[in-house]
């Protein structure tokens, strides 16, 4: 924890309107030091507008940020203790790549030879120092990105701020990417944001999330939390896939609501995280990977539901079912083959007649109109 | 590489042939033809007969002497110099005054981009010869502009120094002044282009990086945009240097461009073979300026594609 | 970045003053009632009425419009050709050459260009006979060959620019060359093609100095008859005539810019609406 009590990172009622078009609508946000912390949201969510309002490109219309406890209010980009690692890596394309690192220590005061060991350092901590003298332009896609990494860690910001860090990398690099990262974050101990819409990539390397959408944050928390424990339909929905449906509570008890569920044609149990009262419309929701699916009634199940294996498709270590129910709603699951099937036995396959069974802790009960 | 697998629409023989022989037999006939004429009549001497010149009597048959007076004759010299000098300074100040409108017209909006792009080329589809005649009608000696000029001229200098009308017709300063009119959409066009494509987050980046708005125009913009100075620069020299419009109409007959020079030595002087060398020798000039530039743009791209 | 760039919107008022300035003093001083084309006396249209009592300028435009007309299109065939046969033949006997043919005449200085041709010209007629006089025919030769290769490079940047898997496409769906010449090559280079022409026009239309070589007695065209007067000095009746000139290409670049500002965003707008659809 910080020293001081003040948070290293204060977004105070930010708002920034472009025209008649509200970016991001009254945002306030404390980060503190050392965080990995990830903006997460879809395409217009104003993401990128907050993140570019803390670089300093963008003038917020109300509100402030403070870092480190100094007002950023009317400093330049080039004034700020921050760096950008930018989605498309901006490098210079006429400067090499240790002319592209060393460029932000130009402005420093620092003797050339601390210089050039600062860029050996930076090089050498992204694995880049063979590469030193090369153009951007005769470097591969994951190379680039390491570039812009070490050129906007150069000048050892308090913030770093990183727009969409794997976008541009293919699967297989990103996997890689995402830990190297982490890593780096940890070594250095800065303070990073990253901005991106892919939640695997949130979920991965931040250790808190805020899931933004319309300029404005729906949820912030730990990625299991806002996997977990979704506050709001569209936290859910975003987050990774989910069955939702509406509800009615019809009785309420120990924690437990009894809810009726039309379009699944089903009373069901569920563990309630906020309070509902009986009659209350809600929403129901539950993960594919939180049904359990077996071929026979399973005996003393709090909630069963029925229906017929509509689609099927193998993964290998998973494999997904759509299963239509009886009224002709559809059900998706995800089963873990967590175990190899013995001579003689069949997965549940296609037509096969199956019951979903689930824990009351396992589903979600939602407010309605969220 | 061997026959490509398919083959194009255009692959036919009989096609083939035509495509290719039709614009080239007529460049061959029209351009390569009347080129050789030039060479070969440069090497002639001038006789009174029509038309006027004539080959020597025996071996070698030609002879060098059209080409030894450019050396010797200062005429030539110095309207080559006067040439070089006249579009140098032309495609400076063209650089000078469109560098700044090309960057300017990159940071408006994208309706009036194309309302300024449209604005600068509108003066290049009215006749070259009616932008000249405009200048004349402003340079004149009791013309608004030329008195506007010279009561800032008096205000500026000692009283003592005062003039009644500033001396601007006829003068290699006129000749430099609608040059540069003439020729300014011709070095602002390339630029715009270039500068347009620059990728705006590298201002960005730079800014973010610590750098103030002017090093992140000498660290970022201007070194990215060399290739559009190098084309604007060549579009305005090549044709100012060969320049014979504006020089006949408002410049110094006493102290010439190499173009009036040529056409007055072929239609007063009559001295077809000293005008043929002189048209050679500044060809030669143009040729090794742009044999250089397409060699160094070559490099430049062959270096760009090399990015995997 | 937020703050407006004052010194460079400064600089491109200047630099639009610059332009303009002349241009608008040129057209304010043809409604001159003075001979002095440069002193005010009052206003008056006589000049334009001058204008247009003067056949001579009238044969004059019809003339030049005749050459630049004919040559440009002639100039297009041919600069068609020649882009397609550079962008799309890697190797054939003499390319080099042909491509430095084709570039040459763009730094050709005018003046060389018009003694080479002249020069060429007087020295048919004195071994073939033929032209027997320069006029027309002369002045749209010279036209032609100097204007094709300005098309030529812009049919053979969209040529090199195209995606050629399109001809292919055509090609394995069954048609036959020809038919995908007609049907797809010559449609996505039409827009190239047409701004070669109107470029090969302008040039012709405009010119002076190669027609003032290839031209012959009773052959003037619009732009050596103002050469001419403009020797003479500066007269209103040219600032009548650069008036008209101005307008009628003003309206002409204007009203194509509208067509194409208009056509680009109903495409956008299209693009707008299908990506919406998707989503």
């Amino acid at each position: 924890m910080p020293a001081s009590n003040a948070p290293f990172i204060r977004i105070d009622g930010v708002t920034k309107k472009f025209g008649d078009f509200t970016a991001v609508d009254n945002v306030s946000l404390d980060i503190s030091r050392g965080e990995l912390f990830a903006l997460l949201g879809g395409s217009g969510c104003g993401k990128t507008t907050l993140l570019r309002v803390l670089a300093g490109f963008e003038t917020p219309s109300v509100g402030k940020v403070s870092i480190d406890g100094q007002d950023m209010t009317g400093v330049p980009p080039y004034g700020r203790p921050v760096n950008m690692m930018f989605q498309s890596y901006a490098l210079f394309p006429h400067m090499t790549v240790e002319a592209n690192v060393g460029y932000g220590l130009k402005h420093e005061t620092m003797t050339p030879a601390a210089r050039r060991d600062r860029v050996k350092e930076m090089l050498a901590l992204v694995q880049l120092s063979p590469l030193a003298g090369r153009k951007p332009h005769q470097l591969s896609g994951g190379q680039r990105q390491r570039v812009a990494l070490a050129r906007s860690l150069a000048r050892q910001p308090k913030l770093l701020l990183l727009d969409e860090p794997l976008g541009a990398l293919d699967k297989k690099l990103r996997e890689h990417t995402q830990f190297e990262i982490a890593n780096i974050q940890y070594k250095t101990g800065i303070t990073f944001i990253v901005v991106t819409h892919d939640q695997e990539e949130a979920m991965t390397l931040a250790s808190r999330v805020a899931v933004m959408d319309k300029g404005v944050i729906r949820q912030i928390g730990s990625p299991a939390e806002v996997y977990e424990y979704p506050n709001s339909s569209f936290v859910a929905g975003f987050i990774g896939s989910i069955n939702m449906a509406e509800a009615e509570v019809r009785e309420v008890a120990s924690g437990h609501a009894r809810i009726a569920v039309r379009q699944l044609a089903a009373e069901l149990t569920v563990t309630m995280r906020e309070n509902f009262s009986t009659g209350e419309r809600a929403i129901f929701a539950v993960r594919p990977e939180k049904l359990a699916i077996a071929r026979t009634r399973p005996d003393g199940a709090a909630n069963v539901i029925p229906g017929t294996v509509q689609d099927f498709g193998y993964f290998g270590k998973d494999s997904l079912y759509r299963i239509k129910l009886d009224n002709g709603h559809i059900l998706s699951v995800n089963t873990v083959n967590a175990r190899r099937l013995g001579v003689g036995e069949t997965a549940v396959t296609w037509e096969d007649r199956v019951f979903l069974t689930f824990e009351p802790g396992s589903a979600i009960l939602l407010k309605a109109g969220t | 590489m061997t026959a490509p697998a398919h083959q194009g629409w255009f692959d036919r023989r009989g096609w083939r042939d035509f495509i290719i022989a039709a614009p080239y037999a007529w460049l061959v006939a029209f351009f390569l033809a009347p080129f050789v004429i030039v060479v070969a009549m440069s090497l002639a001497r001038t006789a009174t007969q029509s038309p006027p010149f004539a080959y020597l009597p025996q071996w070698p048959y030609v002879r060098l002497d059209s080409y030894g007076r450019l050396f010797t004759d200062t005429l030539y010299i110095r309207s080559y110099l006067v040439s070089i000098r006249n579009a140098a300074i032309a495609t400076g100040l063209c650089l000078l005054i469109g560098y700044p409108m090309a960057l300017g017209m990159t940071r408006v909006s994208r309706s009036t981009q194309r309302l300024l792009l449209m604005l600068v080329i509108l003066p290049f589809w009215t006749s070259f010869l009616l932008r000249v005649y405009a200048w004349i009608g402003l340079m004149g000696t009791n013309s608004w502009f030329n008195r506007a000029a010279t009561a800032i001229y008096n205000a500026l200098v000692p009283a003592d120094w005062a003039i009644t009308s500033l001396h601007m017709m006829n003068t290699n300063f006129a000749v430099v002044l609608v040059m540069v009119y003439s020729y300014l959409p011709f070095m602002i066009l390339p630029l715009y282009a270039n500068l347009e494509k620059l990728d705006l987050n590298l201002n960005e980046a730079a800014l973010d990086l610590g750098s103030r708005p002017w090093q992140v125009f000498k660290d970022v913009t201007l070194p990215l945009s060399v290739p559009g100075i190098i084309a604007g620069g060549l579009l305005v020299f090549i044709p100012a240097s060969g320049e014979l419009i504006i020089p006949s109409l408002v410049g110094n007959a006493a102290d010439p461009m190499i173009g009036r020079v040529i056409s007055d030595q072929f239609s007063i002087a009559q001295d077809w073979p000293m005008a043929s060398a002189v048209a050679v020798a500044l060809l030669v000039l143009l040729v090794v300026q742009t044999v250089l530039y397409s060699y160094f743009d070559a490099r430049a791209r062959a270096g760009a594609e090399q990015a995997p | 970045m937020n703050r407006r760039p004052i010194f460079l919107i400064g600089c491109l008022a200047f630099g639009f003053a610059f332009f303009y300035v002349p241009i608008l003093s040129m057209i304010f001083f043809s409604f001159n009632r003075s001979r002095l084309a440069t002193v005010w006396g009052g206003f008056s249209l006589q000049w334009y009425g001058k204008l247009f009592d003067n056949a001579q300028i009238l044969n004059a435009a019809i003339l030049s419009l005749k050459i630049a007309l004919l040559s440009a299109t002639l100039a297009t065939v041919l600069g068609t050709l020649a882009g397609i046969a550079l962008a799309r033949f890697r190797r054939f006997p003499g390319r080099t050459l042909f491509s430095g043919l084709v570039t040459a005449p763009l730094i050709m200085p005018e003046v060389i260009t018009g003694i080479s041709s002249l020069l060429l010209f007087i020295m048919m007629a004195q071994w073939i006979g033929w032209p027997g006089s320069r006029g027309f025919t002369t002045i749209t030769i010279a036209h032609i060959t100097f204007s094709m290769t300005y098309v030529t490079t812009i049919v053979q940047a969209r040529l090199q620019s195209m995606d050629m898997s399109v001809e292919e496409a055509a090609m394995d769906l069954g048609s036959k060359p020809w038919q995908v010449l007609k049907d797809v090559t010559l449609p996505i280079i039409s827009p190239a093609i047409l701004s070669g022409w109107l470029l090969a026009f302008t040039i012709s239309i405009d010119d002076v100095v190669i027609t003032n070589f290839t031209t012959g007695p009773g052959y003037t065209t619009l732009p050596i008859l103002i050469w001419s007067k403009v020797r003479l000095g500066v007269t209103p009746d040219i600032n009548a005539l650069a008036t008209i000139i101005v307008l009628v290409v003003a309206c002409g670049v204007g009203l194509s810019s509208y067509l194409l500002g208009r056509a680009e965003r109903r495409r956008e707008r299209d693009v707008q609406m299908a990506i919406a659809a998707n989503a």
